[in-house]
């Protein structure tokens, strides 16, 4: 168990409650903090989010309510909640009701395990990095069971494409996270950090494997169905994907499931890769642990900034470009790494020796998965020419006759 | 602690839902939900042995349920697909209608 | 006040949850097998998939239990909800989703359930005296991944071969010909 929850533990222990309540306390007291701050950080991100895409877009952005706009969110959620909620006819009532409570709850069970500082994680479990990807699944159901509910064809394939997209980006994104337990032998979240820790908490995995913190990334986006694989919700397809059907309480909760799942991969990465809390100072005693707590969040909002360029700057895939990138680009990539990952670690070599292989491997990956890109997007360019010829069956859904 | 038999008896329950559920149900796919009720009971009983027995130190209570999750994943692939390809001749997916055989 | 005959046992926390979890996972399973809505017998097998999950996390299995959710409840699950909604033509039909062994199966298998629960209350099991775990969770897990390439070697690669048949013949098996 965490630090936190040992103190809690003695301090009411201390006090005199018999030590069943006092369990019973300090597990409340966790579960209601992370359900009362994941809404709370919620409310930052989609103010953030607005503020700067707007900036990307050369518009202002959110600036009547509050100062800055600040509070533009409360607002709109005022206004969200007070909408009617509406029942479609022959929706199917237990899946449509469900699938927006689930989704809010996959993404709080997430926040479950990440690190704050140390000794302030909710649950630092032995397999914390299996955990992330294991619970998203959740997620997937939820999407699942709202196409299927909402009794609307759109929404139903929207449910398809969900399920389609996250179980083939899972792949690639456990990959990406095994090179890092492969290389740090542990998949909790504080021995990650922990060992981050050298050259003045400067060792990150990124300046290590950044093929490999590539790769995630391109997954997360994917995974919590962010621009250029949001097709998920593309407008002019899928009219809203599989929400359309949703208003009021329980389109915020799509909404909310959604902000706060880009967090907190946004969250996983900064833990892995950027060394989570580490940073110069941590050591210190008194402000250390705050000094750590800062730099976690810098570090997560850092990320989760980089989502919101990426958002503003990239079109949106196409379905068929989204599923080869992952099985013909990604997959193969990442099985390479892992597979030189694995020789290089197993041969015996001096610890310097077998980082600069790693880094070597994860160079070529670049190199390769960006080659392999520019390709691809090459390819593409002059499919769109033939596209606009007379005879093209490009985009009459035809396969083409052979 | 919990003791052993309790785990028995759960795995047992689950076992017989199953084996209800694989004989009864007209559904090709209901079958293969049962089944996998079917080896998810097996598992727990594996992995109940290995916890309670005289020799945790030796895993294989735990490795054998691994395998078995690997092959029903497996099995299910091959399955859906069968059941897809099924349906996609004969429109239907319950097994009893399905009587190419009896001429 | 009369004595009772029979102590009855307050559980302890551990024996409290194993308690919810097992009957959430029977309810669960043998829904799976009762509903007549096809969709609600895949939700309530995620249900019963999560509340084996839940037994293992009990039985100090955490590995498993993660293996449990990742592969059951993310893939299998999935999978079969989505050929669930891919023959959902007749899904509503108004024939019987059972058999007509019905009866006689489900007399069978209440027969087995009571009988492997009347053996597994008899039996003197040879259960450990000291039931704690040597080592914290993470060494159980290395030694779990040591074993999977020493001592199964063999079993993995042949898991890994029939994974990879399995997935060929699937697409092989569901590809539209025409």
């Amino acid at each position: 168990m965490a630090e936190w929850y040992q103190v809690l533990m003695t301090a009411l222990v201390g006090a005199g409650v018999p030590e069943w309540i006092a369990t019973a306390v300090a597990l409340l007291a966790g579960v209601t903090a992370i359900g009362l701050v994941a809404p709370l950080i919620a409310l930052i991100l989609v103010w953030l989010l607005r503020k700067v895409i707007s900036r990307i877009q050369d518009r202002i952005g959110p600036n009547r309510v509050g100062r800055f706009g600040l509070l533009q969110t409360i607002a709109d959620i005022v206004k969200l909640l007070s909408k009617e909620g509406i029942n479609p006819s022959r929706a199917d009532f237990m899946a449509y009701n469900l699938a927006p409570i689930l989704s809010v709850f996959g993404v709080l069970l997430l926040f479950a395990v990440v690190p704050v500082t140390r000794g302030l994680i909710g649950v630092d479990i032995n397999v914390g990095v299996l955990y992330i990807v294991a619970l998203g699944s959740i997620g997937i159901m939820a999407a699942l069971m709202a196409g299927w509910g909402s009794n609307n064809k759109y929404a139903l394939l929207s449910g398809f494409r969900v399920v389609a997209q996250l179980l083939s980006y899972e792949i690639p994104l456990v990959l990406s996270m095994l090179a890092v337990v492969l290389y740090a032998g542990t998949m909790r979240f504080g021995e990650l950090a922990e060992q981050q820790g050298n050259f003045l908490g400067l060792g990150w995995y990124v300046f290590l494997m950044p093929g490999a913190a590539l790769i995630f990334f391109v997954c997360a986006l994917a995974e919590s169905e962010q621009t250029p694989f949001d097709l998920l919700e593309a407008e002019s397809e899928l009219i809203a994907g599989f929400h359309i059907e949703y208003s009021g309480m329980r389109f915020a909760m799509f909404f909310l499931a959604q902000f706060l799942g880009g967090f907190v991969f946004a969250w996983v990465g900064a833990a892995m890769f950027l060394g989570g809390w580490q940073g110069p100072g941590v050591d210190l005693p008194g402000i250390g642990g705050f000094l750590a707590a800062g730099y976690m969040m810098i570090k997560t909002f850092a990320i989760y900034l980089l989502m919101i360029w990426v958002r503003g700057t990239f079109p949106r895939l196409r379905v068929d470009q989204m599923m080869s990138f992952c099985w013909k680009i990604l997959v193969p990539l990442t099985v390479g790494l892992i597979s030189w990952q694995m020789v290089v670690q197993v041969l015996e070599l001096p610890t310097p020796v077998i980082a600069v292989l790693v880094l070597v491997g994860n160079l070529l990956v670049m190199g390769i998965g960006l080659y392999a890109v520019g390709r691809a997007i090459r390819q593409e360019g002059f499919r769109t020419k033939r596209a606009f010829t007379p005879d093209s069956l490009i985009g009459t859904m035809q396969p083409v006759a052979e | 602690m919990v003791p052993l038999q309790a785990y028995l008896t759960l795995a047992a329950f689950i076992f017989s839902c199953g084996l209800y559920g694989a004989l009864a149900r007209r559904n090709a796919i209901a079958m293969l939900m049962a089944v996998e009720l079917m080896l998810n009971a097996v598992n727990i009983n594996l992995v109940a042995f290995w916890r309670y027995g005289p020799n945790r130190d030796d895993l294989a209570g735990q490795t054998f349920a691994i395998f078995v999750i690997a092959v029903a994943a497996a099995e299910v692939a091959v399955g859906l697909a069968l059941i897809i390809a099924i349906y996609r001749s004969r429109k239907t997916v319950y097994l009893d209608e399905i009587d190419l055989l009896q001429g | 006040m009369p004595e009772l005959p029979v102590e009855i046992p307050i559980p302890t926390p551990h024996q409290a949850v194993f308690i919810m979890v097992a009957v959430a996972t029977g309810v669960a399973s043998l829904l799976v097998v009762t509903n007549r809505n096809l969709f609600y017998s895949a939700l309530c097998l995620v249900g019963a998939l999560f509340g084996v999950a839940g037994v293992y996390v009990l039985l100090e299995a955490e590995f498993l239990a993660i293996t449990q959710v990742l592969v059951y409840v993310g893939a299998i699950a999935t999978l079969i909800t989505f050929a669930i909604m891919l023959t959902r033509g007749i899904m509503f039909g108004v024939t019987s989703p059972n058999n007509r062994y019905m009866f006689a199966v489900m007399s069978m298998a209440l027969l087995v359930f009571l009988l492997v629960a009347g053996v597994v209350d008899r039996v003197p099991w040879a259960v450990a005296e000291d039931l704690t775990l040597s080592g914290d969770g993470k060494s159980m897990i290395v030694d779990l991944g040591w074993e999977f390439v020493t001592t199964y070697a063999l079993p993995l690669e042949l898991i890994g071969l029939l994974l990879l048949i399995a997935l060929v013949g699937a697409v092989m098996l569901a590809r539209d010909d025409e």
